[in-house]
């Protein structure tokens, strides 16, 4: 690497449209993702927007039932498919996981770019059902059987578009898998790893792994509904709850593709805005391994009423409190990373303190929802949805933005306005608390989920929460404004190291050369998180 | 929370608060300590940070703390939970039907209700059939659902601790008007009960065929007076001309006796242009050539 002659960063090595979206530079891939997955994200927000105003009062506010039905369907096939089991790992994954790895790109840069292909021809086809047949799905993103057999919308191009989008995760895992084993840095042993290519490295096998069985699920359900063969439906032979099973032994894993990479993501930001060593780095770094492993096993608590027999409940339920441990143990270990730190309060810094909270409320609540008893009464009530949201959009979704701001200055070389950064947090942080906390005290009442209209009792929690949404809107355009702001803004260009971090990425310009670093990069003496060896980096 | 009108839920919201409890001390816990962390080793605070790379004594400890507690919450649950699968011998049996977008009970004599009528502390079984898609039993103040699976036989069980009418709502969405699919359940005392059983229907004075049209929640989708809800309404039906989709194909037709009695055993055969096909389930199992010649003799008065 040291015979780079030129240190041209990456935007600048070429120009053109057809150098972005033929580029097999992991970096500019994973800015593809990026502007693809935030405009899916905005357009998964405002159908979010369309619903909560729907259920601002009982009775009919906006749309008629049969499109509050589709625009639930579509809110979650978008979020879900097209932006949070993409998003860490492709956008993030993808840009830093060679550079914090110290090499030059994935183990398959074609394979990376046909990845991007697959994912904009899924995401194609799934807002094809907006203007073609009879309009998007009707059946919620869970599709189940016989429903999503009968139904007249447009099932089969939803999860014929889901099927593809499975691909694109298929062969990003397999990527990074390849990519950590092959292509470390001479010196850095797994042990010697950031953290985040860890939770990549869990995240990378359950996606190659389980990803297939949600894709023949799938496509069962089209061959039902094309070809007439009886495999869910009753009435032609099938059985229902052969698909929950089918569905979940999928899903359930996936919720783990979908968290694990923001763990990593956690543990990246602690131990830079702590200026010290992670705590406990083994046991973060195996308790992804043991929530991977254990997260294949539990997929039943999704079905505790439809009728299993005792033993399984039983079962299902009981490894459901395993996969807490590992969870309770990082959580543990990143609030010790704070003991003894020189903390520097930063935007990704409120990030990480908010993902920590929303996601002990996620996974508290995802106990009550693990106890048979209580989950009982609680299945299928917005008790679910709030909890769903606390992991997925307060633990995720916040350990994504958090990302953006950490990562920022090295992506793009500039610095985003910090004051503002810090207000629209607060803001986003009030809005998301006051949008979902109320879901969980509707579903203590009684609430079912995917409700367009409700009994009178429940209108005081909707009320609040569609009010917290446009708190949360109001937070998210600020974020995103003072984002691109500082894109095009005159604030100086930012060095190498604007947060004093340690991992490799932070060795380099910013933004990155196209070889991702001008000189060879150092390893600190005793694993990624050795402040106390510090290697020392001129500008 | 609603109130506890059956047994089963105070074993529901016991296990609840413990869990809850656990829960919450933890929260708060965890939040106060990170926060005093942020605040006292502040960089203005801490300029030098101190680096520790783990402890095994509070590994071992945070492991063990937690599994201990998660198999509490754990015991609480499965506690909670278990008598709901032990229905006691000698329970009075009612199957519940539900079919896009009605619940129906059947009592032992025969009769068939909109809304479930129940003893004051004697137990009942509530057997779970679905005639189309799935569903799901929720009766938020008894803390217990289970859901009616199309070509399974589900049950739930439950004694009620207090008079009263109480919401019976479906939670496992079904199609457009799930969130109207809503019945209750009244618990009277012995008393009320048995005169409520021994009382004749309040059918009597009714049309068979509306009967039966309301029993098999027909009038969800098919209106009485022109209004188009799913399918096409009832009124002025009878000897209409209309264009319908037979295998892909359209043709007219005028209806009469032999299209109700096909639309009704196969419904998907010539579906009225404009209407959706696979949303009806067939009835040839349910109702009988007498009962069908019933409910045509009523449409024939939907003028």
């Amino acid at each position: 690497m040291s015979s780079v002659s030129t240190n041209l960063n990456f935007f600048e090595a070429k120009k053109g449209i057809f150098s972005w979206i033929f580029s097999v530079d992991h970096k500019r891939i994973a800015l593809l993702y990026l502007y693809s997955l935030i405009t899916f994200f905005l357009v998964g927000v405002t159908l979010g927007l369309l619903m909560r105003y729907e259920l601002l009062n009982p009775g009919k506010d906006l749309v008629e039932a049969k499109t509050y039905n589709q625009i639930f369907t579509l809110h979650g096939v978008i979020m879900i498919f097209l932006f949070i089991i993409p998003s860490i790992p492709a956008v993030f994954g993808n840009f830093f996981l060679p550079i914090m790895l110290g090499t030059d790109d994935v183990s398959f840069p074609r394979l990376n770019l046909l990845s991007w292909w697959v994912y904009v021809v899924g995401a194609l086809m799934a807002l094809s059902t907006l203007v073609f047949g009879d309009g998007p799905a009707d059946t919620g993103w869970t599709f189940y059987a016989p429903y999503s057999v009968k139904t007249g919308t447009n099932v089969t191009m939803s999860v014929l578009a889901a099927f593809v989008l499975g691909f694109s995760s298929i062969l990003t895992g397999l990527n990074f898998i390849v990519t950590i084993h092959r292509l470390r840095a001479p010196g850095m042993t797994f042990l010697k790893m950031p953290l985040f290519a860890w939770s990549l490295y869990a995240t990378s096998w359950i996606q190659l792994l389980a990803t297939p069985i949600v894709g023949i699920t799938l496509l069962m359900i089209a061959a039902e509904r094309l070809l007439g063969v009886g495999l869910f439906d009753p009435s032609i032979g099938g059985d229902p709850i052969l698909y929950q099973h089918l569905f979940w032994i999928y899903s359930h894993p996936a919720v783990y593709i979908m968290a694990l990479p923001a763990f990593g993501v956690i543990s990246e930001m602690l131990p830079t805005f702590s200026q010290r060593t992670i705590f406990g780095y083994k046991a973060i770094a195996f308790s992804s391994l043991a929530i991977a492993f254990v997260g294949y096993f539990i997929w039943g608590h999704h079905m505790f009423t439809s009728g299993m027999s005792g033993t399984a409940r039983f079962i299902f339920s009981i490894l459901t409190f395993l996969v807490a441990i590992p969870t309770a143990i990082k959580v543990f270990n990143w609030v010790a990373t704070l003991y003894k730190g020189s903390i520097n309060v930063q935007p990704p810094l409120l990030y990480t303190l908010a993902f920590i909270f929303q996601f002990m409320i996620g996974g508290f609540t995802g106990l009550v929802l693990g106890a048979l008893a209580t989950d009982i009464h609680l299945h299928d009530t917005y008790f679910v949805v709030g909890h769903f949201h606390y992991v997925m959009f307060g633990g995720t979704g916040f350990a994504f933005f958090g990302a953006l701001h950490y990562w920022y200055p090295k992506i793009w070389g500039r610095m985003y306005n910090i004051k503002v950064a810090n207000v629209a947090f607060t803001i986003f942080f009030i809005g998301f608390n006051m949008l979902y906390f109320p879901m969980l005290i509707a579903g203590l009442m009684g609430m079912p989920r995917r409700y367009y209209d409700y009994l009178p009792e429940f209108h005081l929690p909707n009320m609040i929460s569609t009010y917290g949404s446009w708190v949360l809107a109001t937070g998210l355009i600020i974020m995103l404004s003072n984002l691109v702001a500082g894109f095009f803004g005159k604030k100086p260009k930012v060095g190498r190291n604007p947060w004093n971090g340690i991992t490799l990425e932070w060795q380099t310009l910013s933004p990155p050369p196209v070889q991702n670093f001008d000189r060879m990069p150092v390893l600190p003496q005793n694993g990624p998180y050795d402040f106390d060896h510090k290697p020392v980096i001129e500008e | 929370m609603r109130e506890q009108a059956s047994t089963f839920a105070q074993g529901v919201d016991f296990s609840l608060y413990v869990i809850a409890g656990i829960s919450v001390f933890f929260l708060v816990g965890i939040t106060v300590v990170m926060l005093f962390f942020v605040f006292r080793y502040n960089k203005k605070r801490n300029p030098v940070a101190t680096n520790i790379e783990g402890s095994h004594k509070m590994e071992v400890l945070w492991t063990a703390i937690p599994t201990l507690l998660v198999m509490v919450m754990f015991y609480y649950g499965w506690m909670g939970y278990k008598p709901l699968r032990n229905v006691p011998a000698g329970a009075l049996e009612v199957t519940a039907y539900g079919q896009m977008w009605k619940f129906t009970f059947e009592y032992p004599d025969g009769r068939i209700t909109d809304s479930l009528v129940v003893p004051l502390g004697k137990p009942v079984k509530v057997n779970l059939v679905s005639r189309d898609v799935l569903h799901s039993f929720f009766i938020p103040s008894f803390r217990m659902k289970e859901d009616m699976v199309p070509g399974k036989n589900n049950f739930l069980w439950f004694e009620t601790t207090q008079k009263g009418r109480f919401d019976v709502l479906c939670a496992e969405y079904c199609g457009q008007l799930h969130s109207y699919m809503l019945s209750s359940v009244t618990v009277l005392d012995q008393h009320d009960y048995e005169k409520w059983l021994t009382s004749s229907a309040s059918v009597a004075d009714e049309h068979p065929g509306l009967s039966l049209l309301k029993q098999n929640a027909c009038l969800t989708c098919h209106s009485q007076d022109g209004s188009k809800i799913i399918g096409p309404s009832f009124k002025g039906i009878f000897g209409k001309t209309e264009t319908v989709v037979t295998d892909d194909a359209e043709r007219e037709i005028v209806i009469d006796e032999a299209y109700i009695s096909r639309s009704i055993r196969q419904p998907n055969a010539d579906v009225v242009k404009g209407y959706m096909k696979g949303l009806m389930v067939s009835y040839e199992t349910v109702l009988s050539e007498e009962q069908i010649g019933h409910i045509t003799d009523y449409i024939k008065t939907l003028k």
